[in-house]
């Protein structure tokens, strides 16, 4: 038998790879729903322009919605803008970029309606108030047109959402051009600008495919690469670890790339664990909305409704007593019956299908049971597998549910990100408005010329796929704008393409200088693979980090731990080492990962208060502090003098209660 | 649950111009092995189960057995995607097998409007491409 002594993957890096260097005017990077947004729009306003696109996976799946949809989770309809807010406000917790919300709340709908349009399947609601999938339902007209959807709450809409991605991938292919698409380009750090103060200029990545370094300059460029996944230490720690809720690939390159820029960061304490089926991580919102299930404790209680959970959520009033609980709230009834050892939790879908049984037809009762499998088969295919696997009728047997390991994330139920610009409105403040040489451009960041959407944009959560695309969209225009107005730029990079080349493919150096060394490749005194710190940041995470080790505590104690840690985590990164392309992406991920964590930790330490109970707890300041921290906290690093400046910024209501 | 590949049915895509699943894969987990022409999951444990290579291999080659730390041996979850729908089948581990066709599109594929003869006029205003040549208007707040 041979030596273990070999790379495992076939795309074999070597030590110097080809450079290849381009200049555009506007650079997308990210492939998912918000970098499709902007890739659509662009055109439409810079058609003489440069503009290349630069995505890590293949357009067709990568980003959140790879795997598909069963809901639109943002569609207006006939609710207002304002509504929106409140909704928004209310789940979480108060702090809140409404200028940024009500925006995307005037747009969102402009793209679901390009969504049916180019055939992704809406359901809808017939005259008598039937039920019709997406294709049954073409009979009605579409959404645009005036037809109805079918909601599952007040903002949700059902889809048959297979093939969601590859539609909007479609689409932007023929926008922006197959010949200005980059796929399986990680790009890993973004570069400013050589002479002007604060100017983005370019950027830096390689191929996961060839031995190539792709330099980029530009005029100005659109970072949208999705939120933060494995950061923490999973529920599932063998082959089950890759079923994370939120993508797998995810590694917190927004932020961080962003964040390395010196572009400030909102929020960042903000994080999402949220509760779904328990391993598979199957969604419970239909069976919540659509099929009227509830959750009962270990005794077979609902507990939710009982005398001690209304008391809890009092002391979180306006928000615990609103008519939607806040998914952080919701989370921390859970957890409470769960540390008084009443758990587990689970979904009473029994009932729920016994109650619906009862007030449908049999061939309505089978179309509803085939509904509850394709909302995981849309979304979340595993979780169909397991109930397979486990034998689960779910007309007979409940299952559980449990709140995850925490994700980072600013376009679902979380809103850490970037600060950013609003529109340029009479009625937004002054202070939500970033301007470059006097003029304002919505969605920058407070690096000139560089734009972010979806989960990069902090302060303004639960856009979700829909939101995501048409904030992409807003952000294209402004970048239009943007572009227009600096056409006399010329981007001048301070590093040379050899000190460029030497950091990314630094890891590949270092493994193959010292891969001889040893007789098994991963153990070496001289390096370190990605996947042995991926999970020395996992383990620092889970136990001092608010992970699910501590039901989501952590103290001031905890903190300066793991702090310290990190900070021997990003020493040893001079270490990573990597035997192929695939490892070299691995490296730059964790490499991503610890400085996002980094900064989600900061900001827990700096916010003196529990704010999202149910998402984390600060367990030497309990409870809400409206007094003193009833403000954003936004963070920046310097990315000259290696420091971290961490401070309040005012939060201004704009729609009132 | 990782994807995993049947030997015998693979042909690493010979006849392709590209491998179908190395191409697809969000992750990059799927990697061809160039001596034997067959394609493996180069990463098991980062496979999010999303399904895209098993839906995309020519030759269905691909499946998926779950995650060896909380499914039970046994099921499995097999799609069948066509150009309208998509067809699934699954098996449970008493031997139940349960079939479900959803739609997956409402167009033909390669027809969607990118609206290419679209040009914005007013650069300044806020409004998207197709909201302009609609005639929106943006909505202010009212309560304000």
């Amino acid at each position: 038998m041979a030596l273990p002594n070999k790379p495992l993957g076939e795309t074999k890096a070597v030590k110097d790879p080809e450079v290849e260097e381009r200049e555009v005017d506007i650079l997308i990077v990210g492939g998912g729903m918000a970098a499709c947004g902007t890739a659509f729009e662009i055109k439409k306003w810079a058609p003489d322009k440069k503009i290349l696109l630069v995505d890590k996976a293949a357009m067709e799946r990568s980003g959140a919605v790879a795997q598909g949809l069963s809901a639109i989770n943002t569609y207006l309809g006939e609710n207002t803008p304002e509504d929106y807010v409140r909704m928004v406000r209310n789940d979480l917790m108060g702090i809140v970029r409404e200028d940024l919300i009500f925006d995307l709340g005037c747009h969102v709908d402009d793209s679901v309606f390009l969504f049916e349009e180019w055939g992704l399947p809406l359901w809808k609601m017939t005259d008598e108030g039937k039920k019709l999938d997406g294709q049954k339902g073409l009979k009605m007209g579409t959404l645009k047109e005036g037809a109805k959807p079918v909601r599952t709450g007040k903002w949700q809409i059902m889809i048959n959402g297979e093939s969601y991605k590859r539609i909007i991938a479609e689409a932007t292919k023929l926008a922006l051009g197959d010949e200005n698409i980059l796929e399986r380009v990680f790009i890993v750090e973004l570069l400013l600008d050589a002479n002007e103060e604060n100017r983005i200029a370019g950027a830096v990545g390689f191929s996961v495919r060839e031995n190539k370094v792709y330099i980029i300059k530009c005029n100005t460029m659109m970072v949208a690469c999705g939120g933060a996944v494995n950061i923490y230490q999973p529920r599932s720690v063998g082959e089950g670890k890759g079923r994370a809720w939120y993508p797998v690939w995810n590694a917190g390159s927004t932020y961080t790339m962003c964040m390395k820029a010196g572009a400030e960061l909102t929020m960042m304490e903000n994080r999402f664990t949220p509760s779904r089926y328990k391993d598979g991580y199957g969604p419970v919102g239909a069976w919540f909305l659509l099929f009227k299930a509830k959750t009962l404790n270990g005794l077979g209680e609902l507990y939710a409704a009982s005398d001690a959970s209304k008391a809890e959520l009092e002391k979180y009033a306006p928000y615990g007593t609103a008519a939607i609980t806040p998914t952080c709230l919701r989370n921390h009834l859970m957890v409470f019956e769960m540390k008084e050892g009443r758990g587990p939790i689970m979904m009473d879908t029994v009932t729920a299908l016994k109650e619906m049984g009862e007030q449908l037809s049999k061939k309505e009762y089978k179309a509803l049971e085939s509904e509850a499998w394709e909302n995981f088969l849309d979304m979340t295919c595993g979780q169909a597998n397991l109930w397979c696997g486990m034998n689960i009728d779910p007309s007979k047997k409940n299952s559980e549910v449990m709140p995850t390991e925490p994700y980072l994330l600013g376009s679902h139920s979380g809103c850490c990100g970037l600060w950013c610009s609003g529109p340029d409105f009479d009625w937004v403040p002054e202070e939500y408005k970033i301007r470059y040489k006097d003029k304002v451009y919505n969605r920058m960041t407070t690096v000139n010329g560089l734009f972010t959407s979806g989960d990069g944009v902090g302060g303004s959560g639960h856009k979700f796929s829909s939101g995501s695309h048409a904030e992409g969209r807003i952000g294209a225009k402004a970048m239009a704008r943007f572009a227009r107005d600096n056409a006399d730029f010329t981007p001048t990079l301070s590093r040379s393409n050899e000190e460029l080349v030497d950091l990314l493919y630094k890891p590949v150096r270092l493994f193959l200088e010292h891969c001889d060394y040893t007789t098994a490749i991963d153990i070496n005194p001289n390096y370190l693979k990605p996947d042995g710190m991926t999970y020395r940041l996992m383990k620092a995470t889970h136990e001092y980090g608010a992970g699910t080790a501590t039901y989501y505590q952590t103290s001031n104690k905890s903190l300066e731990i793991v702090l310290g840690l990190l900070n021997l985590m990003r020493e040893d990164c001079e270490k990573l080492a990597a035997g192929d392309l695939h490892e070299l992406m691995r490296c730059w991920e964790i490499f991503h990962r610890i400085w996002t964590v980094e900064s989600h930790l900061r900001h827990i330490q700096f916010r003196k208060e529990t704010r999202y109970p149910g998402f984390y707890y600060q367990s030497d300041y309990p409870g809400q502090d409206d007094e003193n921290w009833f403000c954003f906290v936004n963070s920046k690093y310097d990315p000259k003098a290696g420091t971290w400046d961490i401070f309040k910024k005012d939060y201004i209501q704009i729609i009132p209660d | 649950m990782p994807s995993f590949v049947i030997s015998e049915k693979c042909d690493g895509c010979k006849g392709g111009d590209k491998t179908a699943c190395m191409y697809i894969c969000p992750n990059d987990l799927m990697v061809l092995e160039p001596n034997e022409m067959k394609a493996y999951n180069q990463e098991p444990d980062q496979c999010w189960e999303c399904f895209s290579c098993v839906k995309i291999c020519p030759t269905q080659a691909i499946e998926v057995r779950g995650y060896a730390d909380f499914v039970p041996l046994g099921s499995s979850i097999m799609p069948m995607l066509g150009t309208e729908d998509v067809m699934w089948t699954c098996k449970f581990r008493n031997g139940t097998i349960r079939r479900f066709k959803f739609p997956i599109r409402t167009t033909p594929e390669g027809s969607a409007n990118a609206y290419l003869d679209l040009a914005g006029k007013d650069l300044d205003s806020e409004l998207l491409s197709t909201e302009e040549a609609d005639g929106y208007e943006i909505p202010k707040p009212t309560t304000i």
